[in-house]
């Protein structure tokens, strides 16, 4: 029997969606022309689902200092770190970074995918049990599958849910258990109610683990993300995030104050057996963390887009993924292929979003989702929102009957 | 049918989108066709109305509602 046989099903539905328009899984960026503007489809376009929190892609300095490294490091590591060493710049990105979030440690990898699964994998066993939130990054899970622990899923954003499965797998001798949160979910743009997992933790005494993908950089007095903005950072044990949304770059970092923290690195497959980050994107990324600390303006820009977005869609009767002011902003939609449809006729009046279908959403929803930057002019945001208002909130949204 | 089989059934029926005869037999994935993060929304409900943990790991040997009935028996036993 062939291999590829059973991808039929995938192959009929992207052959669906590419029907009702241009290919909503497969677009392509002809030019970049700054953070928030691309060229597809030979237009204009106004970018609203890169996760480009902080604009800071096109930072002059950034791109200076990944120039720099380029010329000074090559232009790849070639390796690992443990077997080809690190160079001096993964060190100093650790440095810069474990000062950042004020941990004692700090981990990079050469992915935030690589970062959960080698988090997941480094600190739960066979013998332990890993808790996630229902609604968890797909890295989560992946990494949650390869540390070969138990796997136990609680109600999304639940902490009475928790308690309660907890409490289940309390007869379990021996093991020890990691709770895993986010601080700002990626497809309904809700934050983790911190305090009330806090509160768990403290009546049964797990390890926490509060992934900051999407609110590193956005969230908290510091920027360091949902702990930082709750003010609770001493009983979030290890921190998980990425360089490829407010860093602007790519890799992972995983963070922590425990004495073994560094063992980590030898038990971390997602760490050891692959090549190191490239010191152009190491260098990018060193740039762009002293960016986020000098330059608190970029955080309350973004706070100011999001709620400008937030509650101009709220003044057109949107109904939304969340009911706070987050970056990210998602609308739900009636079905597939009217989300489909209104995907392309955004596209083609000159605002990119992303498209999010079960199961890749939770509760089999259909969404339009928008991320919003720092770089977003207020004049990109009331056009997302005029846009919206034309092909999202008059008509379009009803069903589409045939498809 | 075994009682657990009956139970299950029930807990099943809110997924079953396509209007399937749902028995033993019915695999819980293909021939209700649901997705993955269904099938483990839907194990959730099990797990509460049974006041059981059914880890994600077993799931993946766990294709009909007759292996499911396996499961919750075994670790209703267990608690």
């Amino acid at each position: 029997m062939d291999l590829l046989a059973k991808l039929a099903p995938i192959a009929e539905r992207h052959a669906r969606i590419k029907a009702l328009g241009s290919d909503a899984v497969g677009v392509v960026n002809e030019k970049l022309l700054s953070p928030t503007r691309a060229i597809i489809d030979g237009r204009e376009t106004i970018l609203a689902g890169t996760n480009n929190y902080m604009g800071i892609t096109f930072d002059a300095e950034c791109i200076a200092a990944g120039q720099k490294a380029l010329a000074e490091y090559g232009t790849g590591t070639t390796g690992s770190r443990i077997a080809n060493g690190s160079f001096a710049l993964h060190r100093d990105l650790e440095r810069e970074f474990a000062a950042f979030l004020d941990r004692k440690h700090c981990i990079v990898f050469t992915t935030g995918y690589q970062a959960n699964l080698g988090m997941m994998s480094g600190l739960a066993g066979p013998r332990d049990t890993i808790y996630l939130d229902a609604d968890s990054h797909s890295s989560i899970y992946d990494g949650c599958t390869l540390s070969g622990a138990k796997l136990v899923r609680f109600r999304h954003n639940d902490a009475a849910d928790l308690d309660k499965r907890l409490a289940r797998g309390e007869a379990d001798e021996g093991g020890g258990r990691l709770v895993v949160l986010e601080g700002i979910y990626s497809m309904m743009g809700d934050r983790a109610p911190l305090a009330d997992f806090i509160a768990v933790k403290k009546k049964h005494g797990f390890q926490l683990l509060v992934d900051e993908a999407h609110s590193f950089g956005v969230l908290g007095p510091h920027g360091r993300g949902l702990a930082d903005e709750a003010g609770l950072e001493k009983d979030v044990d290890f921190v998980v995030g990425t360089f490829s949304k407010s860093v602007g770059a790519i890799g992972g970092f995983g963070a922590g104050d425990h004495p073994y923290f560094e063992m980590l690195r030898y038990a971390m497959r997602p760490y050891m057996f692959t090549a190191s980050s490239s010191p152009a994107s190491i260098a990018t990324s060193i740039a762009a963390i002293r960016k986020l600390a000098a330059e608190p303006q970029r955080r309350r820009k973004l706070a100011e887009n999001s709620a400008r977005l937030f509650h101009g869609f709220r003044d057109l009767g949107l109904e939304l993924g969340c009911n706070e002011v987050s970056p990210v902003v998602a609308v739900r939609c009636p079905d597939e292929p009217s989300t489909i449809a209104m995907w392309n006729a955004l596209l083609k009046a000159g605002v990119y979003v992303n498209i999010a279908l079960p199961p890749g959403t939770p509760n089999k929803l259909c969404l339009l989702r928008c991320s919003v930057s720092a770089a977003h002019s207020d004049a990109d945001i009331d056009r997302i929102i005029e846009l919206f208002g034309a092909v999202v909130a008059q008509g379009h949204g009803k069903k589409v009957v045939n498809g | 049918m075994t009682d657990t089989v009956t139970q299950l059934c029930t807990l099943l029926e809110p997924f079953n989108g396509n209007g399937t005869v749902i028995s033993a037999t019915t695999d819980i994935s293909t021939d209700l066709n649901i997705d993955s993060v269904t099938v483990m929304d839907f194990v959730m409900e099990v797990e509460d109305h049974f006041d059981i943990e059914i880890p994600l790991n077993v799931l993946s040997e766990t294709r009909t509602v007759a292996d499911l009935a396996k499961v919750v028996e075994a670790r209703t036993r267990k608690g």
